[in-house]
């Protein structure tokens, strides 16, 4: 009888609308920033507290700004990664945030410094011009000074290879990003 | 290499699941006896490697462990032992292997009590536990492994959610997933039922004792669960139709209709494929609860998106469980033949007016809980269910259930005669409505209509729930209840003393917001509360402000209160921790919260009367069933023909 598979229908068109739903990737737009101006800044530098760090560094060249803290477990997992794209030549700037300087600067003495330069947030008050709501995030920032991309999340090979890597060499198809050749296949 | 033994354990439980779930089901298919004998050992053998690998993990916890990397993530050095132990479901990852073992010891448990039922039908039963198993599992295994490992090894844990630092945390998780993966049990049985073709009055007394088990257990961890927010959020509330909370409370209101639509089936062998369908539904609720509650996967679609692999499994899983399910319902239930019929006015349709009223009410909840997720995937906006869209359209359906609760309990099976039925409810009834005016009119001094008539229905719940047993207890030549009976009535007192509570709570709960300093005093709900001092206080891992209170009445003092605002360092975490004074007609609840500058602190007042009803009213329900369980016919082996069974007992025993 027919009337026992209404269930079975009424289970699949939910499904389908979950699956519709969810699949959507919402996280394709979490940063009212993405293909924006970065938001300016300027705050002192964890090395060097005399020093400043602000969206005036992050201008003029594809770099990375990736936001961490010693407090956040995902962040030591990124960690070595990081430093493979530091050392294939990859600027990354740093955003510390809600940290202590002492913690921060032993973590980067123990762990190793994949940051070209890091900016101290210790409220988070920067941060939330960028919407970083946690730790990891890393965004790709262009030559025009704009956002091409945020992932949420710690940085892996696959992420890299999946969505940063098509976007630098559609970004870098001139010859203005020398460690392409180097990082494109990490 | 510890924590590779508890991984090692997992998949070797894993291969004896696969077997759990294939051998016997095939064998039972094929008439093959030795298939199907593999079913018992499988199942235990399966329940040793997972204890194993629930143990190693809990190692791991309390040896602070931290290169395993769930273990770094939700605790650390200075979380007390106990939390320590209770962090081990305190995470995604986590709870899913705290799920897998609680679902081999409900298997143990089905094992043992299957010794007097058919072969062929108990394999069938396992296999289906073994497929359950096995797909948890590989979920656990392939995408949510709790033993993975973290390098380089952290000095330090990430700390449990302050949240969830409290004894409730120990208690109530445990509780409420006995209760959803109880739900796995009665699951089974519909499906080897389905599987079989068959579904006599057997099956419903093998059944029913497990679903009640089940709904034990979940309306154990509910109200552990609202009594956690109460007591550890601070802020007085005690259910707030977050979607947490909603999805714990879906598959109660499924199993709710499930035990009574298998009464239906016990005793009179009609509703048969009814019963099955709640059986499904609320295995599939309560899987879509587990996401829920434990994950951080499905609470927002932002999480879902940021790990599509564990969003997936997850989606395959509730597809393949509740599809598969309902698949085989649409083949197979129309062979569920009715073994008779029922009248009008009679104890059937009363609870078929149940069934369809809690199954409306679950439908209330569904629809306020994912519409909101739903909105947001598709349109990318914010739009909120609140809490009066859920209070309006829950008491819909759940005033009438009550109503009819009642009267459903006094009627008889298959034709209940209408004037003794009103003559006995007469005197309850007018009792109800002269005590649901004069309660509130007397003991507080503004009431409405709405309150009214609450009052009325609860007080009617419970007048009529105590009418059968107090009237024997006068008579005393009548035959005592049986357990079975005295578990309904009074688990239906407890509906109805848990109305009473939730109608005071609702209506006569009083709330200030103050700024006092050392020395003031605020004036609430007839008392005076004086704040002594506020001084720092240390904790293990947090540092405090704690604000001691003077409670006066009438100028006499009640009782000193200490609240604190206490500050988790590792997780940069504020929390209050409320000073509660607890007596029978109402709560006292003080919150010290925000320092506001100069000397003074922000302060909030609660004033609850009737709150203990409605934990009270819970604990009722669930000891009723519990008491119900107990009961002698589930004690005893099967008889040969269900018919003797029906002829052998009078139609007018209690559900």
């Amino acid at each position: 009888m027919w009337k026992f598979a209404i269930p079975l229908v009424l289970l699949v068109a939910i499904g389908v609308f979950f699956y519709r739903g969810l699949s959507l990737d919402p996280s394709d737009v979490p940063s009212a920033l993405l293909g924006r101006p970065i938001p300016e800044f300027s705050l002192p530098s964890l090395t060097d507290p005399d020093r400043s760090v602000g969206s005036q560094d992050l201008k003029g060249k594809v770099v990375l700004l990736n936001a961490w803290g010693t407090w956040c477990i995902e962040c030591r997992h990124e960690h070595a990664f990081l430093l493979q794209l530091a050392r294939a030549g990859v600027p990354i700037y740093g955003f510390n945030l809600r940290d202590d300087r002492a913690s921060a600067l032993d973590w980067l003495a123990t762990l190793g410094n994949p940051y070209v330069a890091s900016a101290f947030d210790a409220d988070a008050t920067g941060a939330l011009d960028w919407g970083i709501t946690a730790a990891p995030e890393t965004f790709l920032i262009g030559r025009d000074g704009k956002v091409l991309f945020k992932h949420i999340s710690p940085m892996t090979a696959a992420v890299w290879q999946r969505d940063f890597v098509p976007i630098l060499q559609r970004e870098c198809a001139s010859t203005d990003c020398p460690f392409l050749a180097a990082a494109g296949g990490l | 290499m510890i924590p590779e033994l508890g991984q090692f354990a997992l998949i070797l439980a894993f291969c004896l699941a696969l077997v759990q779930a294939v051998l016997p089901i095939a064998g039972a298919a094929v008439g093959k006896r030795e298939w199907m004998a593999l079913a018992r050992p499988a199942a235990a053998g399966q329940f040793v490697f997972v204890a194993i690998a629930f143990g190693v993990l809990v190692y791991a916890f309390l040896s602070d462990d931290f290169s395993v990397l769930f273990v770094a993530q939700h605790s650390n050095t200075a979380l007390p032992t106990f939390y320590k132990f209770a962090a081990t479901w305190g995470g995604h990852e986590g709870s899913l292997l705290f799920w897998i073992t609680v679902l081999a010891i409900w298997t143990v448990a089905v094992v043992a009590g299957s010794r007097s039922q058919p072969q062929e039908f108990s394999s069938r039963v396992l296999g289906v536990l073994g497929i359950v198993s096995a797909g948890i599992m590989a979920f656990a295994l392939f995408a949510s492994n709790p033993f993975t490992r973290l390098s380089p090894t952290p000095f330090n844990g990430a700390d449990l959610n302050p949240l969830l630092q409290d004894p409730g945390m120990v208690i109530h998780p445990p509780s409420l997933y006995g209760g959803y993966v109880g739900m796995a049990v009665p699951f089974a049985f519909a499906v080897a039922a389905l599987l079989t073709g068959r579904l006599d009055k057997n099956w419903a007394r093998w059944t029913r004792p497990w679903t009640v088990l089940a709904w034990v257990w979940l309306t154990c961890g509910i109200t552990l669960g609202s009594g956690w927010a109460y007591y550890e959020l601070g802020w007085g509330g005690w259910w707030a139709w977050d979607p947490v909370e909603n999805s714990s409370f879906m598959p109660w209101l499924m199993a709710t209709a499930l035990l009574h639509s298998l009464a239906v089936t016990e005793r009179r062998g009609i509703f048969k494929s009814w019963t099955v369908l709640l059986a499904i539904a609320g295995f599939s609720l309560s899987l879509l609860g587990t996401f829920l509650t434990r994950s951080p996967v499905l609470v927002s679609v932002h999480a879902f998106a940021s790990d599509p692999a564990r969003g997936m499994f997850i989606l395959g899983l509730l597809g393949f469980f509740s599809g598969g399910g309902l698949l085989l319902y649409a083949l197979r239930a129309s062979k569920l033949e009715a073994e008779g019929g029922f009248k009008l006015l009679s104890r059937e349709t009363f609870l078929l007016a149940n069934n369809i009223l809690l199954v409306i009410a679950a439908l209330v909840v569904l629809w306020g809980t994912l519409t909101p997720v739903f909105v947001d995937a598709l349109a990318h906006k914010k739009v909120s269910v609140g809490t009066p869209w859920f209070d309006l359209y829950f008491l819909l359906p759940t005033l009438p259930l009550a109503l009819f609760l009642g009267a459903g309990m006094h009627s008889t099976w298959k034709i209940t005669a209408g004037a003794p039925l009103v003559q006995r409810l007469m005197w309850p009834a007018a009792l109800a409505v002269a005590a649901g005016i004069a309660i509130p009119v007397m003991l507080f001094d503004k009431t409405s209509l709405l309150t009214i008539v609450a009052a009325a229905i609860g007080l009617w719940v419970c007048a009529t729930a105590l009418l059968e047993p107090v009237s024997r207890l006068v008579r005393r030549h009548a035959a005592p209840l049986t357990r079975a009976q005295l578990g309904m009535y009074l688990a239906h007192l407890g509906v109805g003393v848990f109305i009473l509570g939730v109608t005071f709570v609702s209506a006569y709960t009083v709330e200030k917001d103050v700024a006092l300093r050392p020395g003031d005093r605020a004036e609430i709900g007839g008392y005076e509360v004086l704040l002594r001092d506020v001084r720092p206080v240390t904790g293990p891992n947090y540092t405090a402000q704690e604000g001691e209170f003077e409670l006066r009445r009438n100028g006499r003092l009640v009782t000193v209160m200490k609240s604190q605002q206490r500050l988790y360092p590792v997780q940069q975490t504020e929390l209050t921790e409320a000073a509660i004074d607890t007596r029978i007609g109402r709560d006292v609840i003080i919150a010290l919260s925000k320092d506001l500058g100069a000397g003074a602190w922000a302060v909030r007042i609660h004033v609850k009367p009737g709150i203990r009803f409605l934990w009270l009213g819970s604990l009722l329900m669930a000891l009723g069933g519990l008491l119900a369980v107990t009961d002698r016919r589930y004690r005893q082996p099967v008889r040969a023909s269900s018919v003797v069974e029906a002829t052998a007992k009078p139609a007018a025993t209690g559900t």
